[in-house]
């Protein structure tokens, strides 16, 4: 069977190179009130992915919301093991990207297309921040068109 | 990005390693932000150095434990434990999660209150001002129009873009302990004119009036505009607490750092004037359905009418509010089943008790809490299952961050909610 690939160009946030699979969510993300840091976990009441873990994940949203103890939160992630292995998102806000760098992952931003169209949960995902490409190894066939990106 | 010669000199180490660390960091910040420069900075409102039982354990750990190390590593996420030194601006401190008087009420651990006690020290002998208030702006620190600041607390940040028209983001922890030593910021988004223009346009057909038709008014806001900028139009009269209210809700249902009303704010004489002569991207109607499904919005965690707690003051209650509080309990009690907690600042506070409100307050049965608020202090009285509200940005948190029942309605629903027992407010 063969694999999907496809190959997004993006901004380097923060750099670094990191491999991992993928948690991706439309929904923006709150911080403080949203994330157990300890845990890792989504918390936030009415969030799509409330109960699961971004640890270790590729974590592939459109940005940062709510309070203003976002990276304060995300710094503690860190500190407690339970941080995404890098940030993929497509609204730059000084929340998200104060995080990033606290969080020291590897993230990008303004990529040349949707990443939240192009990936899904599951999809094995190599981020090379400093030369700002994302290679993405699909679980399941997208269409042409998004493969290409036409 | 491009330093100016005193910000290389600071980077270089020249002024000192505290100061090196903290230029460090805006500079991994601005770059992610993908900013130009930095801008020079006198006011900021940040948590710096703040501890709690978390990090005091964690850096006690790793890293010796002392204040200086969690500023350090923790604040200015250097990997390298430096002394720090007095501030370079004007620094204050935001809210915290303990009322030096209260904290036992609130359930706080005595670990964590000496934790809290001792951080504060250590920051107040490096010049901060110990404000411990989500309303720095009631507490003595009012920036003028244009000065730019770096505030955190996304209901201040509001506020001093819109109503006071100086220039801030929506800061975190670690940018704000950086600028405190630095006096610097990255000059990316509401520093620059371009950014603080109107994005949609909201007409709303008739009178807002109340305090809580303000927060759904700007709980509305929040939802439709998301991050973008809201330009008000139609008759309005706001005094200083209906904006509080208004900005703090739209920030918690959105992330609204700047809103206009035209004819109102300082950088909307008129509407044309909000939007910089673009087209707004959306005309939005504001009416009476609009106002119905805000409430039923903010009231659909709420079934059971027997309150057990009523919270006002967020954000923290100016001296006017208090003084309207104890007006609507006059000759009258808490119910026994019934706690009543009224948050504010520590000034405010002061004022209060010199008015002699704080006991008029306490002969109701009520408690006058300075410092933090229910949902930072992760604190409710006992047992609570219903709670009753006049902050649309508390309905938005508490019920999530405590998994309670909660209410939203006037002050005057909340207080007759506490002297009764009972939730009596009306939907609109």
């Amino acid at each position: 069977m063969s694999v999907d690939t496809a190959v997004l160009k993006g901004r380097k946030v923060v750099g670094g190179v990191v491999e991992g699979e993928a948690l991706v969510t439309r929904q923006t993300i709150s911080g403080w009130g949203g994330i157990n840091p300890t845990l890792g976990t989504i918390t936030e009441t009415r969030h799509e992915l409330r109960g699961v873990s971004f640890k270790d994940k590729i974590l592939v949203f459109p940005g940062a919301k709510g309070s203003s103890g976002w990276s304060a939160m995300f710094h503690m992630t860190r500190l407690s093991g339970t941080a995404p292995k890098a940030l993929l998102f497509t609204e730059m806000t000084t929340k998200v990207a104060l995080g990033a760098v606290v969080m020291r992952v590897p993230s990008m931003t303004d990529f040349d297309r949707n990443p939240l169209d192009l990936i899904e949960t599951g999809d094995w995902v190599k981020v090379d921040a400093d030369r700002g490409i994302v290679e993405v190894r699909m679980i399941a066939p997208r269409s042409a068109a998004l493969r290409t990106g036409s | 990005m491009k330093l100016s010669n005193e910000e290389k000199s600071m980077l270089d180490g020249k002024d000192g390693k505290a100061r090196q660390k903290a230029m460090e960091l805006l500079v991994r910040y601005g770059e992610a932000l993908g900013a130009e420069r930095l801008v020079a900075t006198d006011n900021i409102a940040g948590v710096p150095g703040s501890s709690n039982p978390f990090l005091a354990k964690y850096y006690h750990q790793h890293g010796g434990g002392n204040h200086d190390a969690i500023f350090s590593l923790f604040d200015l996420d250097s990997d390298e434990i430096v002394e720090v030194p007095k501030a370079s601006a004007h620094t204050c401190h935001l809210q915290g999660g303990y009322d030096p008087d209260n904290w036992q009420l609130l359930g706080a651990s005595p670990e964590g209150f000496k934790i809290s006690q001792e951080s504060e020290a250590y920051i107040a002998g490096r010049g901060v001002q110990i404000l411990k208030t989500c309303t720095p702006y009631l507490a003595g620190n009012v920036p003028k129009k244009g000065d730019h600041c770096a505030w955190m607390e996304s209901s201040a940040v509001v506020y001093c873009n819109s109503v006071i028209g100086a220039r801030t983001n929506t800061e975190g922890r670690e940018s704000t302990s950086a600028a405190m030593l630095t006096g610097k910021i990255p000059d990316w988004g509401f520093h620059l004119d371009e950014n603080r223009l109107g994005s949609h346009l909201i007409e709303v057909d008739f009178e807002i009036e109340s305090v809580m038709d303000w927060g759904m008014l700007g709980y509305f806001c929040g939802e439709v505009v998301g991050e973008k900028i809201p330009v008000l139009n139609g008759k309005f009269k706001a005094d200083l607490i209906r904006h509080k209210h208004f900005g703090a809700a739209a920030a918690s249902s959105g992330g609204v750092e700047m809103y206009h009303i035209a004819g109102v704010t300082p950088e909307a004489p008129s509407v044309e004037a909000a939007f910089g002569g673009r087209k707004p991207l959306e005309v939005i109607k504001y009416g009476l359905a609009e106002k119905r499904r805000t409430y039923d919005n903010l009231n659909s965690r709420a079934k059971d009418t027997d309150v057990d707690y009523v919270m006002l003051g967020c954000p923290h209650y100016s001296l006017e509010q208090i003084q309207g509080a104890v007006e609507l309990l006059e000759g009258k009690k808490v119910n026994a089943n019934t706690q009543l907690w009224v948050f504010t600042s520590r000034a405010v506070k002061a004022v209060a008790d010199a008015q002699g409100l704080s006991k008029r307050l306490r002969d109701s049965g009520a408690v006058l809490v300075t410092d933090t608020c229910s949902s930072i202090a992760q604190a409710v009285p006992p047992g609570t299952k219903v709670a009753a509200l006049d902050s649309a940005k508390q309905t938005h948190y508490l019920p999530a961050i405590m998994n309670i029942q909660a209410w939203f309605g006037t002050t005057q629903d909340c207080i007759n909610a506490a002297v009764t027992g009972r939730w009596n407010g009306v939907r609109p």
